[in-house]
């Protein structure tokens, strides 16, 4: 532990990644059981944290509990590195281990995030974090915590299927556009966090290892490299994902998920990837506009 | 042509700049300094050390200082500090009932063992400016009592319990060590000890709020302030080299103890049953709530049912953590642009689905 204080370049007044050894131990411990029950939300004694609750302390706790000198950390916020809380989280890591961040995927071993998932497929020397606002997928269903546990442990699924059938009777199609739920391994149902169901077919055998911190809920949850996940549907409603009539504006990409500019008092709009950094690599390649 | 909107670096770096410049205000003021917040400002300390869950005036004055006086604010410096202090061990139980008391008042007895004390409040002054404050205190030294007060004061429910009237509280069996819910996650149905951890560090003002609604009828037990005693205690420790207790120093505590009416049950005969409050500094409000709130959970082991908001063990306890509801909720300020493009992408499909389908119709009537 103390040579991990010695880092050069750390804030010498808090521990190499703020939280103490023991804290950061008491998390990893609930990380491996996590990870031993993909989809399974394991309480752990979430601490407080100095950036606030919902602005990510489930994603920075992790993080904090698996960041070493040799790692390289890309935080993300909405796709975007330059958004301003992927930022402060940014600079909060910089600041207590002296660590290496970057801006590319590619680059990153370990990629906090909140709402998407990059589009440049992730590898098995990758860890994606996660921010969790609420980890419970029944919770908007059954408000109390002693039920919706209770549903997860007999596997009493019944009440989901019925809402996405009720909206699909209702509107003609799953009313639901971002964390939209799904099966983890053929056991517990999960949320994928709100990333866009756009995302969702990236987390299904994914190599890179994704972790899910909800600090202010007090759960961690684990999908393993190469599990099975799927998103809820029908025989007939099959799951799609969004797509959009028009390519990126300055990559001219067809394949990422796009953020609606407005560009004028008229309301013209472009649009453009999410993933900045996806989009850029693209633009550097030579490609679009 | 669109540029992507950059700068957030930059921007993060110039409002930190912006703040310091509000906090300190007109620069021909003096600045404050944090000793004074700490001496002059007592309530404001004792809520940011209860809400942030570490008893420290100066770092509490601090926090008020760095925080333009934003208790919320305040009181999220505090746990957040206190996050990275080592947890070395625990102090024995404080003994309320050696309390040097500077206030204690039963609302259930006229008189009683060692009397009432009504010590420093503002219950009985008007609420009218006091003008003279605007240009500094010149007040009168109080008048103090001839006689000390008596060493020993009871505590009212023990003086009550001897009787049996009241529902003895009984530590669970084997006396386990407290769970820390500091270290580790509530769990639901929570314990005692759990229920009144959340509620001594929630909010004041969303405890007042249930307690109140439970004395109009949204919970429906009637409760008596049996005692509420405000003073110092000493705090005991034993560290492991030693192997005997030592003081480490006295702090500030409010207790309150409310006593409701029960009408009794199948199996028990009607008694009185107790709500319990405690908090750090002088918070007596805040000690008064909690002890309502407490007792309104209660009833689930009393088999009083969970039909009002107070007594719902779930709504209150999740809820009345200030620092986590108002992380969340302001988080709303984040961007969430990829989930609304998510929704803006699905109501214009399901309007122009929906166009379609009248148009269909309207073709086929036609025809």
């Amino acid at each position: 532990m103390t040579e991990a204080q010695t880092i050069s370049g750390a804030d010498p007044h808090y521990n190499y990644g703020y939280l103490d050894e023991q804290t950061k131990r008491m998390v990893r411990r609930a990380l491996l059981k996590a990870v031993a029950i993909p989809g399974y939300q394991v309480p752990f004694g979430s601490r407080e944290m100095p950036l606030a609750r919902g602005w990510g302390t489930g994603g920075i706790q992790i993080t904090a509990a698996l960041i070493g000198p040799s790692d390289c950390l890309k935080v993300i916020d909405q796709g975007a590195d330059d958004t301003t809380n992927a930022v402060s989280i940014r600079n909060f890591f910089a600041r207590v281990t002296g660590g290496r961040t970057t801006q590319k995927t590619a680059e990153a071993t370990i990629i906090q995030t909140r709402h998407r998932i990059p589009e440049k497929p992730l590898r098995a020397d990758q860890i994606l974090v996660y921010q969790v606002p609420q980890p419970e997928p029944l919770r908007k269903l059954e408000p109390s915590e002693v039920e919706t546990r209770n549903m997860h442990a007999w596997e009493e699924y019944g009440l989901m299927q019925v809402r996405l059938y009720e909206d699909i009777a209702r509107f003609g199609h799953v009313a639901t556009t971002y964390a939209y739920p799904v099966m983890v391994n053929e056991r517990y149902i999960a949320s994928p966090t709100p990333i866009p169901k756009f995302d969702n077919p990236k987390m299904d055998m994914m190599p890179a290892l994704q972790l899910f911190g909800a600090g202010r809920e007090k759960r961690v949850y684990a999908i393993p490299p190469f599990t099975r996940v799927r998103s809820l549907d029908f025989e007939d409603h099959p799951f799609t994902v969004q797509s959009w009539d028009k390519p990126c504006e300055l990559c001219g990409s067809r394949l990422s998920y796009l953020d609606e500019v407005i560009v004028d008092d008229h309301g013209a709009r472009i649009f453009v990837c999410s993933d900045t950094d996806y989009c850029e690599e693209r633009r550097q390649d030579g490609e679009g506009a | 042509m669109y540029v992507a909107v950059k700068g957030g670096e930059a921007a993060i770096g110039a409002t930190h700049g912006l703040i310091a410049q509000e906090r300190r205000g007109d620069a021909a003021t003096p600045e404050l300094q944090t000793r004074q917040i700490r001496e002059q400002m007592k309530l404001a300390i004792a809520r940011v050390m209860n809400e942030g869950s570490l008893y420290d005036e100066d770092l509490a004055a601090l926090a008020l200082k760095q925080s333009q006086g934003d208790s919320v604010e305040a009181a999220f410096l505090m746990r957040a500090y206190r996050t990275t202090l080592p947890r070395f061990g625990s102090s024995l139980p404080v003994d309320t009932a050696a309390m040097a008391i500077r206030r204690r008042i039963s609302a259930t007895f006229k008189d009683l063992p060692g009397g009432q004390v009504l010590g420093p409040t503002y219950d009985y002054t008007h609420r009218l400016f006091d003008f003279a404050l605007e240009e500094g205190s010149a007040h009168a030294p109080p008048q103090m009592a001839q006689e000390p007060l008596a060493a020993t004061m009871p505590r009212v429910p023990d003086i009550l319990g001897d009787e049996g009237l009241l529902e003895t509280e009984v530590a669970p069996a084997g006396d386990p060590a407290p769970v820390d819910i500091t270290r580790d996650p509530a769990e639901f149905p929570a314990d005692r000890d759990v229920r009144l951890q959340m509620l001594s560090r929630g909010d004041e003002g969303f405890l007042l709020g249930l307690a109140y609604s439970v004395q109009r009828g949204f919970g429906g037990n009637h409760p008596f302030a049996g005692e509420i005693r405000m003073g110092e205690v000493s705090v005991l420790y034993t560290p492991e080299e030693l192997g005997f207790e030592i003081d480490i120093g006295d702090i500030t505590l409010t207790e309150c103890q409310m006593i409701n009416q029960f009408t009794g049950s199948q199996e028990a005969p009607p008694q009185f049953t107790r709500g319990y409050g405690f908090a750090f500094g002088h918070s007596e409000r805040k000690a008064m709530s909690m002890a309502i709130v407490d007792r309104a959970l209660k009833g689930r082991d009393l088999g009083e049912g969970a039909n009002f908001p107070a007594q719902q063990e779930e709504f209150v306890l999740y809820h009345c953590d200030m620092i986590e509801a108002s992380g969340f909720v302001e988080h709303l300020k984040l961007p969430h642009y990829v989930d609304f493009q998510g929704e803006l992408e699905l109501v214009r499909k399901i309007r122009q689905e929906q166009a379609e389908r009248k148009q269909r119709a309207a073709a086929e009537q036609a025809s």
